[in-house]
């Protein structure tokens, strides 16, 4: 993990822009969002729903909802995947990015054995013929910690439990070693202790295959053992970006902030959570300015204007009054 | 006739409860659960899917008959009551569900479905259930525009809101909550929470507070039972469940806490075997990391560690006395918190 701001980046998006259509009306869902994420490297994307961190994956897998419309540029491995055909598009896609969705039930396909899929997969992006496509799947499916992997090839998805469903998942996704996952909230629908066993799987994996990886969460908590730096979205943008730990301890951006405080703390007398008033403003209503300003205990007339990301302290943060590590609170008082 | 409880007796005593379902073959969803929770407190029931947690609210509640054992609510055996008696004794005790979108009826104003339990129970006059329900609607933080419209016009925080408001309109003592924020985005959650929290302390209230998230119902919850399979393996104070687990489950359970663990026991492996086909000896025999020989034949024993904390493992036994059932040491008013 030395050096990885060094290498280049394979994923690198730039100014990434998601429009939907919603009744004839345009609707941004996602505006100007950047960042890289380098081999080796593991980045959490996180945020409430309603953020855009699905639309922002969507987007780079190229699988964005009917209608939409994409801005921007993305990366991978230093070739630009939206100019790309939608044949080549999906050719490159399949075999370097691996794809793991939040409910394996409904992305894996029912009537189509476990080891179907596998092969299929495997068979459409390497050379393999049917039998080694089979051999190579039931490895696989080892890897993952499934137990019998040979039988379970002619399993069907629905006799599987959850745990089991997302190794699956996970199985395909570094079926053709691909060079960067993108998993979306994998653990959520898991219970705690399937839930451990499947992060401590992703984290092998990781550091077996050099992966870089895109960790998209809602709890940053979560990921604070698994992930380096984290991206945090709010309505669209990204409000604050940084190393995990820095993030986790000193967060900088006042919804970060909140984020992080409103998850109960261990072991501590502590009365009550601190609170973000309101929610998440829906699509297409916005404000104008700072779009967490109608919430943000900080606002003030400056928060009219919408700020840029700004480099601060070891992150980045879009704020016009950021939390700052050195002062701490007590300097409000002069 | 109803009785009403003495100061000394708690709220909800729970003795030997079971449920059964279906035949080919039996589920065993709930197993011999014993515990009981003293006025005012919250009391937590923390599990994974299948642990029996949510088929414990609802047998307390009765909204589910039990197979086996009885429930004492205010001193009173719910399964001998009538009818009416039932009925009456409902008013005291409310539930709180987890999905915000499917118990509220989509059909009623939010005035309609505040006002309902008030009119099924026959309390107050019409002005007096006009105030009562925009009095609540406020203490949960909603504006009284909010009681002529319909759930669709809500965000899932603001119908858990009215979720609320709806069960605390009869002034009920126990509240039971089924995973009431899980549904929740973390800001939403960590409102409603407060929410909670706030309510119970201007209300009185007793609460049982069903989750499958560790750090919601250490930051809820007064007492806590592990449930693993249908029963308890744990129960005690928070700090005694959160600081000294005795359990090897429970300590799984915290070391899976993401960011969190202590790391100390190996990962569990495999997953949680069927309520249909709990293996014999100790049911958590087929996971745990520390089974030995007895633990594959016979059941463990609740045994004490300190006042109020007992769990179902043979490696208690020799730190621990042995304990028919948890409710008799429970919940005297000393060992809460």
């Amino acid at each position: 993990m030395t050096n990885i701001s060094q290498t280049n980046p394979v994923l690198d998006v730039k100014n990434l822009a998601v429009t939907l259509t919603i009744y004839g009306r345009p609707v941004p869902v996602v505006t100007n969002v950047s960042f890289q994420v380098r081999a080796g490297e593991a980045v959490a994307l996180v945020g409430e729903s309603g953020c855009g961190k699905t639309m922002t994956a969507r987007a780079i897998i190229g699988l964005p909802p009917d209608g939409a419309r994409v801005g921007g540029s993305i990366q991978l491995e230093g070739r630009e995947l939206t100019t790309l055909s939608k044949k080549d598009r999906r050719k490159l896609g399949g075999s370097r990015i691996g794809f793991i969705f939040q409910e394996p039930m409904t992305s894996l396909h029912p009537t189509l054995t476990v080891g179907a899929q596998l092969c299929d997969t495997l068979r459409t992006h390497l050379d393999l013929g049917r039998k080694e496509a089979r051999d190579r799947a039931a490895q696989l499916l080892d890897r993952v910690g499934i137990p019998r992997a040979t039988a379970m090839l002619d399993s069907y998805i629905h006799q599987l439990s959850g745990g089991m469903r997302q190794r699956v998942m996970i199985a395909l996704a570094v079926s053709c070693k691909p060079a960067l996952i993108i998993a979306d909230e994998p653990t959520t629908a898991l219970d705690v202790t399937i839930q451990a066993q499947v992060l401590d799987l992703l984290k092998e994996m990781r550091s077996e295959l050099g992966l870089a990886m895109l960790y998209i969460t809602h709890d940053l908590e979560v990921v604070s053992d698994f992930c380096d730096r984290a991206v945090v979205m709010y309505a669209g943008d990204i409000v604050e970006e940084g190393p995990v730990a820095s993030i986790l301890t000193a967060p900088h951006h006042h919804y970060t902030r909140g984020l992080i405080g409103a998850i109960p703390a261990h072991d501590e007398d502590r009365k009550r959570l601190t609170l973000i008033k309101g929610q998440v403003p829906p699509l297409g209503a916005w404000p104008a300015g700072c779009r967490f300003a109608p919430r943000c205990p900080r606002a003030d007339e400056v928060c009219l204007k919408h700020p840029a990301l700004e480099p601060f302290e070891e992150s980045a943060v879009r704020c016009w009054h950021p939390v700052e590590l050195k002062k701490k609170e007590t300097s409000t008082l002069g | 006739m109803v009785k009403q409880t003495t100061a000394s007796s708690p709220l909800l005593q729970v003795e030997d409860l079971g449920k059964t379902f279906g035949q080919k073959p039996p589920v065993q969803a709930v197993r011999g659960v014993n515990f009981s929770i003293a006025q005012g407190q919250t009391f937590g029931l923390v599990g994974e899917s299948g642990s029996g947690k949510s088929t414990t609210g609802r047998l307390v509640l009765r909204l589910l008959e039990p197979s086996a054992g009885r429930v004492l609510f205010r001193g009173n055996d719910l399964g001998k009551l009538g009818k009416k008696e039932l009925r009456q004794e409902r008013r005291h005790m409310q539930m709180i569900f987890q999905d915000p979108y499917g118990s509220l009826n989509r059909w009623m104003s939010i005035r309609e479905t505040l006002e309902e339990p008030l009119l099924v129970h026959g309390l107050l006059d019409p002005a007096g259930r006009k105030q009562r329900v925009e009095t609540l609607l406020n203490e949960v933080g909603l504006p009284k525009a909010a009681l002529d419209k319909y759930p669709h016009e809500f965000s899932g925080g603001q119908r858990q809101r009215i979720a609320i408001a709806r069960a605390l309109v009869t002034e009920p003592e126990l509240i039971v909550a089924d995973e009431p924020v899980s549904a929740l985005d973390v800001s939403v959650q960590a409102q409603v929470l407060n929410l909670l929290l706030n309510l119970q302390e201007s209300h009185k209230m007793t609460l049982l507070f069903i989750s499958h998230d560790l750090r919601v119902v250490e930051f809820m919850c007064d007492q806590i039972a592990v449930m693993y399979l249908g029963q308890i393996m744990e129960l005690g104070p928070r700090k005694a469940i959160y600081r000294t687990p005795q359990h090897p489950y429970t300590r799984a359970l915290l070391d899976s806490i993401p960011g969190r663990g202590k790391k100390e026991l190996p990962r569990l492996k495999g997953e949680i075997p069927s309520p249909s086909a709990i293996p014999p000896g100790c049911p958590f025999n087929t996971r745990c990391p520390l089974a030995f020989d007895r633990c594959f034949r016979e059941q463990p024993a609740l045994y004490e560690l300190s006042p109020g904390h007992v769990s179902a493992c043979h490696l208690a036994e020799a730190e621990g006395q042995p304990q028919g059932r948890p409710n008799n040491i429970a919940m005297s008013p000393g060992t809460g918190a």
